[in-house]
């Protein structure tokens, strides 16, 4: 009795689901693939003409390629930006786990503070500007590891406290420098912290909008984030290009999310307890 | 910096600290404070000098270069000018609104996908997904689908009877419409929390009501909400921080209008900044601080305090 409940409900939310979530989806699949006169019409239904591929070779080749160059943009920053908040976070969770201290305090209201406190815009620019780093990638890399860093801090901090001092000990014992015990001895052992952080923070950098808007504008300076905005008024009259567009831009997380599903679910809900 | 490894370690590790001075001598211990420096140096120039030098600028009259000391003006221009007000409310509704949805919708999806039922699993990764997508790609193409006359959603509202609303072009509906996809696209995150913090609840409670003769209802008012505070907690304080800060999803659906009926802080801060209005926008971003902290440190306090006192 129990099983065919169980059956029902689940039919029931399937059907609901698919709805309420995949609808959506769909609707950004079968415009991507309709000829331009049809996509117009915004219906929901199959294409007369399946031109998915023209489409998209349509969408690549706007604005002078500008679709690429925003991948490699977004690829360069999110490789970029997530290494640095790996390593950095890491070094930090280290000496913040292991060694309290008198620091110890202080770098907890820092990293609230980074959790909870909306960036202020315009200083942060006139910041950027100050050190000659506005409107370049560098400056946008370094303002997503700033802002990211709270986070991934907290993930490796819980992390920490489950590897054995006697790890670290052993190594300081054989006459292991800091730098060798961290990088040789403890960095391995976090290796699935490190993919937890490298995955989530990933779509969180590649998805990110509001930085990139404020802190590296300029055409061939675009993101795909970007480029998809600056599509928005271009691409009005021609919906079929701006849905292959977003299409190709949620690509990339469709790609980690069929991989890393889990690892994302866990992490996520274990960095946001944690923060 | 640590000048021996013996004074600074004692407390938690006693047993290395003789064996770490003795062996080298060497003056940093094996946790040096220096490994903090690449991550404070950036995040002290990105982050704190901006957020503190913001308060100073929030008075001046700015155009980056110089600046003139004008006291209170930014904020009385802030809280005078209708269309500014207007995006401090609708940040006050849109971070309610969404949070509580969240909440509640996010409950009750945690709630149907710890039950028994088929395609858990597919259920579970079908409503996450929204998350790891584009807020950008997201509200584009809701923008199409909440089209009054061509949309899908009113042409299928349509099929069963009902005359939808004109969802993003009505002033007076506007913020809700951009907020029913925030939840759209978050409830997942929500969800997952609760489910975490539901497994994680034994068995033996619901085992035992159930001997008792609990109804299921009666178990989820008693046992799950209790003890899934801390998740709640956790979803509260998560959303109501996002929704407050709210920018992109906004600014990619309506970009605040129709009019400045959708603007919210995060929305009024870029159009000062793009206005060149750099001393209003900055006052804008002291505002949404003080919004944020105003809510979520007397929150946070109070959650965990009842997290306690259980």
């Amino acid at each position: 009795m129990k099983n065919t409940r169980g059956t029902v409900i689940g039919l029931i939310a399937i059907l609901g689901t698919a709805i309420f979530f995949l609808v959506p989806f769909a609707f950004i699949f079968i415009i991507a693939s309709k000829p331009l006169a049809e996509a117009n019409l915004l219906e929901f239904s199959w294409p007369e003409q399946f031109v998915l591929l023209d489409n998209l070779r349509q969408a690549f080749q706007a604005r002078d390629y500008l679709l690429v160059i925003a991948f490699i943009n977004s690829f360069l920053l999110t490789v970029a930006s997530v290494a640095g908040l790996v390593i950095f976070g890491a070094m930090v969770a280290y000496v913040w786990q292991r060694r309290p201290g008198r620091l110890g305090p202080l770098v907890s209201i820092l990293v609230l503070a980074g959790l909870i406190v909306p960036p202020a815009v315009v200083p942060t620019i006139w910041v950027l500007q100050k050190i000659g780093l506005f409107k370049t990638m560098p400056g946008l890399i370094f303002i997503e590891i700033a802002f990211g860093l709270p986070f991934c801090i907290l993930l490796f901090r819980a992390f920490m406290s489950t590897i054995p001092r006697e790890l670290d000990e052993a190594a300081i014992v054989d006459g292991a420098g800091p730098l060798q015990v961290f990088f040789r001895v403890i960095f391995p052992v976090l290796r699935s912290v490190i993919m937890t952080v490298i995955i989530l923070q990933s779509v969180f950098v590649y998805n990110d909008f509001a930085n990139p808007l404020y802190f590296l504008p300029g055409t061939q300076n675009a993101t795909v984030q970007l480029t998809l905005f600056n599509y928005k008024s271009q691409f009005t009259t021609q919906y079929n290009l701006l849905f292959a567009n977003i299409l190709l831009v949620i690509v990339p997380a469709l790609v980690m999310f069929i991989f890393f599903n889990r690892k994302i679910v866990e992490g996520m809900a274990a960095g946001s307890v944690k923060g | 910096m640590a000048s021996t490894l013996g004074t600074t370690t004692t407390p938690p590790i006693a047993p290395v600290a003789p064996e770490g001075t003795t062996t080298r001598g060497r003056r940093a211990g094996p946790y040096p404070y220096w490994f903090y420096i690449p991550a404070a140096a950036i995040y002290t120039v990105l982050f704190l000098v901006p957020t503190i030098s913001g308060w100073y600028y929030s008075f001046t009259r700015w155009d980056l270069f110089s600046s003139t000391w004008i006291g209170l003006k930014n904020y009385q221009t802030f809280f005078a000018e209708q269309a500014l007000v207007i995006g401090l409310r609708n940040t006050l509704i849109y971070a309610t609104m969404t949070s509580s949805l969240k909440v509640v919708i996010g409950m009750l999806l945690a709630v149907l996908l710890t039950a028994k039922i088929v395609a858990r699993g597919y259920l579970r990764s079908v409503i996450f997904f929204p998350v790891l997508v584009s807020t950008i790609g997201v509200g584009m193409t809701f923008t199409v689908l909440m089209d009054p006359e061509k949309g899908l959603i009113n042409k299928a509202l349509g099929v069963i009877g009902i005359t939808g609303p004109d969802w993003l072009v009505n002033p007076k509906i506007a913020i809700f419409s951009i907020g029913l996809v925030d939840v759209w696209q978050g409830v997942g995150l929500a969800t997952v929390i609760f489910i975490a913090g539901i497994v994680s609840i034994p068995s033996d409670y619901y085992e035992a009501a159930e001997v008792d003769g609990a109804t299921r209802f009666y178990s989820f008012l008693h046992i799950t909400l209790p003890l899934a505070r801390p998740a709640i907690a956790t979803v509260i304080t998560l959303s109501l921080i996002g929704g407050l800060r709210s920018f992109d999803l906004i600014w990619a659906m309506t970009g605040g209008g129709p009019g400045f009926a959708s603007d919210t802080i995060g929305s009024v801060i870029y159009k000062q900044y793009q206005a060149g209005f750099y001393g209003l926008s900055t006052a804008g971003s002291v505002v949404l601080f003080l919004l944020v902290s105003a809510i979520i440190v007397p929150l946070t306090w109070w959650l965990n305090r009842h997290e306690v006192d259980r």
